[in-house]
């Protein structure tokens, strides 16, 4: 701490620029009497409190609105702009099938088809189906927690702005007639080779889509540290509302799933931008890797799209059923099946691409057995409803109606995860209309359901009864109509992706049929639409916990106070409202923890993982426009990229740079005026905490997860490669030699005991020998990545001639970047430590970089035992 | 409602699953003939899967009913209780009874039930596989068409490309009835898939890769296949005929395409060749070699042009030499539309003498 802390602390005043205080006029004045010791039960004591809460917790006005970091704020803009992006690509659908309503149609020409349906497909998935996901738990996790906020509110703003503008820059693409036209999965070499797809399409959907990715993942960091760290305590693992259980696995599913996919896309845009072969057959590679990085992620993208889904219903079921859920163990253990499962089915996808058939036969029982975990999930609900006494209701009617399509995309699942019977089924429409049946039934559906059940505390007013009943069987008539002759086109042989078909193959009815249910179920949903804009502003508050629901995000108040909270409840119970005597009148009374915003500042309480111990006060950052200019830049390299721009690109790439270093420097591991804070209840945490026990901490653990998985995905094209080939590297190409990767993995484990040393060396009080083993590791750090690079550099492998030097290269770039972030990050720690941002006491940067560089030095063992030592196995 | 359209029907598939029999047995029959009949005369067709030509479709056919009337039981079962416990009782049952639900209704029912699917789906998977005993023809997906060689030799998994040689037509793929032909796929350009949905599953044409299918076509007559892995502008329109016959008829078939043309001069052919069709079209015994496009040694014999997408008559040639964008979209052929038109109808009128 320094001096003029110590002091600021002593004498009881206060730093209002630091992040967690809102840059606002008028702030009140601050209070230096601890909870713990003031009378709670006193009206004026609490009535200052509430003011200080509203003070700080409100979002800023004007202009300065967009800089608001709050989820409450991020949350709703990311919902509507999800929605947005979903009615746009509705609208697609309709054109597709007005296109298909009658045979040799020609309301659109095949290419205007193909980019439609290629943007319908990758809109629904991308931009609607995953960021709703994310977009409703920055909403609603942090309500059902008791938390004021998740603990990074700048990442989910980053996120958000990475979400719309790559968004934008993806659907905008058809207004210049230059959409991706080669379906969302984008099968290589039809669009990998610039003779099958000339112009922007494909680089637009993989550098959109990729800057998209990078927004998921933050989410889902942001999202399991949350689900983690920020429970209120006594919230046990245990007693976690279903919810936050589906938000866990999911988000963890994320981490696994999207960074095969981030894998493949630099694979193929490699391909694309610099002709390097790797899905090209001619020079060594192979169509099929794309397909199996793909898929890895595809499948588990559908239940990350459908497993949310579930999590809502189990939160509106139990209401409707008057009692808690039946088979609490059973559900929670058939979503983590799920999640397992799930990345275990992708080759389903693949059955009619020649694949051996034990091969075949795994994968069919596999997609069998994920039957088993859905079907539990699906009767606990009906297990839950048959033991309660139900009331019914508009949320519920969409409750039933998720059920009863989502059952029939269910046993549509079934039928096609059989090989026998997925290749007759296996891209035709009878998949088509299995996937629609999956996703409006097991996503769209249970999301109405969750907007009619929790838009009283989003707006504080109900959404209209008759409405949603209109809406309800308009959306249900019309999607039955227009989705179950999908089935039928299917099996007289209609292929997906046509974009037209002949007459005379009894085709022409079920097509015509689809359109007309299509065209009603789209107005069904624009009465929902209707709804939700209508203005009710003259209409009267809906009552607090409107459903009489148990969990905590039923506390929040009609008249909203952005406070989350007024008091962080302790937990006994799965449902405390229902349970726990007298429990909104204690949190309202502010008899809990942290009833106070006594210093003026953003603040929410960190548990520990499994029994939700309190740990300490986590100051989390206000209002600020530099997530905004972080995630514009980062998206500017993104699309100056995909137009091969590259000086502008690169002046991106150092502008966004500098803006996330303002960023983290600024908002990050801020040493607070003094070392504890007392939260109330005779409770003191600390305000500052670093390591194993700091959510930073387990970000960067979740982040490097993420990172390895996209590195392992490479590993596996390399070793892919290597099955396929019978000599690998090929006769006539040298290896990357030993001298240079032996070289580069040497500095790499200095650099890494450096960072060690620095961390060490730090907390024990040496703070110069620190700064020097910072340097030098940041020193050690480039030159490894230099050394790692020369091997491919000094045999002369030429990444265009063959796959072997392309994957070669790919892998030692892949660990040079990672080294000058490494770089990076000891210089960013020396600089804090020189400014006095960085203490013995006060070290979080540190342990997060060390925690880094043991990641950092796995992945330079394994690349270079991969590029140095196969060579020598073949 | 489309239930009631499935529980009409549900009795039909009701019959126990029979592994060798490519027809519906009498006992299925007996079941609501009437509404039956009219459904399947509704589902069969040239590009059906429930036409039942193959052996393969045949019991694919049969699986897709029993699952078709499983999947109706236990979908009126759950939604049933799901209404039942909503709307017609919505009062209290015992805890007991809820937890025995997910159990029997979660966890053991889809256990058996799923296991006894599993054994019986892939118990067919080795019988679709069996080896050939018939011809062994190559097919080869290009944009936009099917290039067809029949009697190859060679085998996939050593080869990385389809093995050279054979008779070779485009478009059209005889086959011998009740002979299981050995179809070998592969991809000069990018993935596509082959598939006769009357006859048998699909298989995708990988570029670097060979795939090997053995379908066995069990009722004569005229099936369309199309393909159906996206790949690219035309893929809506690249589709083909297949055309089985009797052993004895495929023998003379691809002896009679063996042979090279049957007219080998005239205004016709100088008009083909001055205006370089030759340079992507082949016409066996001149000297037009092309490799580019389909083989058009026989194209009179054909009964369809533009990869099955219109029938093979003068006028049709004719539109399609001089507008191929148009009546194609995406197509690689050029149109010729800037020759005139008696050229066009010389060039029509030659090829459709080419029996």
């Amino acid at each position: 701490m320094s001096n003029a802390q110590i002091e600021a602390a002593r004498v009881g005043t206060f730093d209002l620029s630091d992040p967690a205080t809102p840059n606002y006029p008028d702030p009140p004045p601050i209070q230096t009497i601890g909870a713990s010791h003031v009378d709670q039960e006193d009206p004026a004591v609490r009535e200052a409190q509430a003011k200080r809460l509203i003070w700080v917790w409100e979002a800023p006005k004007g202009w300065k609105y967009w800089s608001a970091v709050n989820n409450t704020e991020v949350g709703v803009w990311y919902t509507s702009t999800a929605f947005i992006f979903m009615l746009f690509a509705g609208v697609l659908g309709l054109m597709v099938r007005v296109q298909l309503a009658v045979p040799d149609n020609d309301f659109l020409t095949a290419n205007f088809y193909n980019q439609v349906y290629t943007l319908h497909g990758t809109v629904m998935m991308f931009l609607f189906a995953v960021p709703i996901f994310e977009a409703m738990a920055i909403i609603l996790l942090p309500e059902m927690l008791g938390a004021r906020d998740l603990p990074f509110p700048r990442l989910s703003a980053f996120g958000y702005w990475c979400f719309l503008i790559g968004g934008v820059f993806v659907c905008g693409s058809i207004f210049f007639s230059s959409a991706p036209a080669s379906g969302w999965f984008m099968y290589p070499p039809l669009t990998t080779q610039e003779r099958f797809t000339p112009g922007y399409g494909a680089d637009i959907w993989l550098l959109g889509l990729s800057f998209i990715e990078v927004a998921s993942i933050a989410a889902a960091v942001e999202l399991i540290v949350g689900s983690l760290k920020c429970r209120p305590p006594g919230m046990r693992l245990n007693m976690m509302p279903l919810y936050t259980w589906y938000v866990l696995v999911v988000a963890g599913m994320i981490l696994f799933a999207f960074p095969p996919l981030i894998a493949g896309d630099i694979l193929f845009e490699m391909e694309r931008l610099f002709n390097w072969p790797f899905f090209d057959p001619e020079r060594g590679g192979d169509p099929m890797l794309w397909q199996h990085l793909f898929w890895i992620f595809g499948h588990p993208e559908v239940y990350i799209v459908f497993l949310p889904a579930i999590a809502l219903l189990a939160m509106i079921v139990p209401t409707f059923a008057r009692r808690p859920i039946v088979g609490y163990s059973w559900i929670v253990l058939a979503a983590v099946g799920t999640g397992f499962l799930s990345f275990g089915l992708w080759v389903h996808h693949m059955f009619a691409t020649g694949l051996p058939a034990i091969s075949l036969g795994f994968f069919s029982a596999a997609s069998e057995a994920v039957a088993i975990p859905t079907g539990v999930q699906i009767f606990v609900f009906l297990a839950t409803l048959l033991v309660g006494r139900v009331i019914f209701s508009v949320p519920m009617l969409f409750v039933s109606g998720a059920l009863a399509i989502f059952v029939i995309g269910g046993l549509t699942g079934v039928m096609v995860a059989l090989a026998p019977f997925d290749w007759q089924a296996h891209d035709t429409y009878f998949v088509v209309g299995h996937l629609h049946y999956v996703l409006i039934g097991g996503m769209l559906f249970p999301i109405v359901a969750g907007l009619y059940y929790w838009w009283p505390i989003l707006a504080g007013r109900t959404l209209s009864d008759r409405l949603g009943k209109i809406a309800f069987w308009m959306m249900f008539v019309g999607f039955n109509v227009g989705f179950f002759p999908m089935h039928f086109s299917g099996m007289m042989g209609m292929p997906r992706r046509v974009w037209t078909y002949p007459a005379g193959l009894g085709l022409d009815l079920p097509n015509l049929v689809s359109t007309i249910g299509a065209f009603v179920f789209a107005a069904g949903f624009l009465v929902v639409v209707a709804d939700i804009l209508r203005p009710r502003g003259h209409l009267p508050l809906a009552k607090r916990n409107h459903w009489n629901a148990g969990t905590l995000e039923w506390l929040s108040e009609p008249e909203d106070k952005g406070w989350g909270v007024r008091s962080i409840p302790i937990i006994t119970s799965r449902y405390p409202i229902w349970d726990q005597p007298n429990f909104i009148d204690d949190v309202d009374n502010g008899r809990f923890y942290l009833p106070d915003a006594e210093e003026l500042k953003r603040e929410t309480i960190v548990t520990s993982v499994l029994d939700a111990k309190p740990l300490q006060v986590l100051r989390v950052p206000g209002p600020t426009f530099m997530t905004m200019w972080a995630a514009g830049f980062l998206g500017a390299v993104f699309i100056f990229a995909t137009f091969h721009w590259w000086y502008l690109t690169i002046a991106a790439m150092v502008l966004a740079t500098g803006a996330i270093l303002t960023w983290v420097w600024r908002g990050t591991a801020v040493i607070p005026e003094k070392h504890e804070k007392d939260v109330g209840r005779g409770l003191s945490l600390p305000l500052y905490v670093s390591g194993p026990q700091a959510v930073g901490w387990w970000a960067m653990f979740i982040t490097m997860v993420g990172d390895g998985t996209a590195f392992l995905s490479l590993v596996f094209g390399y070793f892919f490669y290597v099955t396929i080939h019978a000599e690998f590297p090929p006769p006539g190409i040298e290896g990357p030699g030993l001298f240079w990767p032996l070289a580069a993995l040497a500095v790499f484990a200095l650099a890494w005991g450096l960072a060690f040393a620095a961390r060490s060396l730090n907390k024990a009080g040496s703070v110069t020998s620190a700064r020097l083993a910072m340097a030098a590791g940041g020193l050690a750090a480039l030159l490894a990545g230099a050394f790692v690079l020369l091997g491919p550099h000094t045999t002369g492998l030429d990444p265009v001639t063959h796959v072997y030097p392309a994957t070669v290269w790919i892998l030692a770039i892949w660990a040079a970047v990672h080294a000058a972030v490494g770089a990076l990050m000891l210089f960013y720690c020396l600089a804090r430590s020189l400014f006095g941002h960085l203490t013995p006491l006060y070290d979080a940067d540190i342990q997060n970089v060390a925690l880094y560089w043991h990641f950092m030095l796995g992945t330079a063992f394994v690349t270079v035992a991969t590029i140095a030592f196969t060579p020598l196995a073949t | 409602m489309p239930q009631g359209r499935l529980r009409r029907n549900g009795p039909a598939a009701g019959s126990p699953p029979r592994h060798h029999a490519p027809r519906r047995s009498p006992v299925l029959r007996a079941f609501s003939l009437a509404g039956l009949l009219a459904l399947l005369s509704a589902c069969t067709g040239p590009q059906s899967t429930l036409t039942g030509a193959g052996s393969e479709a045949a019991q694919v056919e049969t699986l897709f009913w029993v699952m078709l009337v499983g999947a109706v039981l236990i979908w009126v079962f759950t939604i049933g209780l799901s209404i039942y416990a909503t709307r017609v009782h919505p009062e209290r049952h015992s805890e007991k009874t809820g937890t025995r639900l997910i159990l029997w209704g979660g966890v053991a029912f889809p256990v058996v039930v799923l296991t006894a699917l599993l054994v019986y789906g892939l118990k067919l998977m080795p019988e679709f596989r069996a080896e050939a005993n018939g011809p062994t023809i190559a097919v080869s997906g290009e944009r936009f068409w099917f290039r067809v060689a029949y009697g190859v030799e060679g085998e996939p998994g050593v080869v990385k490309s389809l093995p050279p040689g054979g008779v070779e037509s485009a478009n059209e793929i005889w086959l011998p009835v009740g002979v299981r032909s050995a179809i070998l796929l592969g991809s000069p350009d990018v993935v596509h898939s082959f598939w006769v949905p009357s006859i048998a599953g699909k298989m995708d044409m990988i570029p670097g890769r060979v795939n090997r299918l053995v379908i066995e076509p069990v009722k004569e007559g005229v099936y369309n296949g199309v393909c159906t892995e996206f790949c690219g502008d035309a893929h809506g329109q690249m589709g083909f005929r297949v055309v089985v016959v009797s052993p004895g008829d495929y023998e003379a078939y691809v002896a009679a395409q063996s042979q090279p043309a049957a007219v080998t001069s005239g205004p016709g052919f100088e008009a083909f060749m001055e205006n370089g069709c030759d340079a992507c079209h082949a016409v066996r015994g001149t000297e037009a070699d092309g490799s580019v496009g389909p083989d058009l040694t026989h194209l009179g014999s054909r009964l369809t042009i533009a990869a099955g997408i219109l029938d093979n008559t003068p006028e049709n040639l004719v539109r399609f030499i001089s507008a191929t964008e148009h009546v194609k979209q995406g197509v690689e052929m050029p149109a010729y539309g800037m020759v005139p038109n008696e050229e066009i109808a010389a060039i029509a009128a030659w090829l459709e003498q080419l029996k």
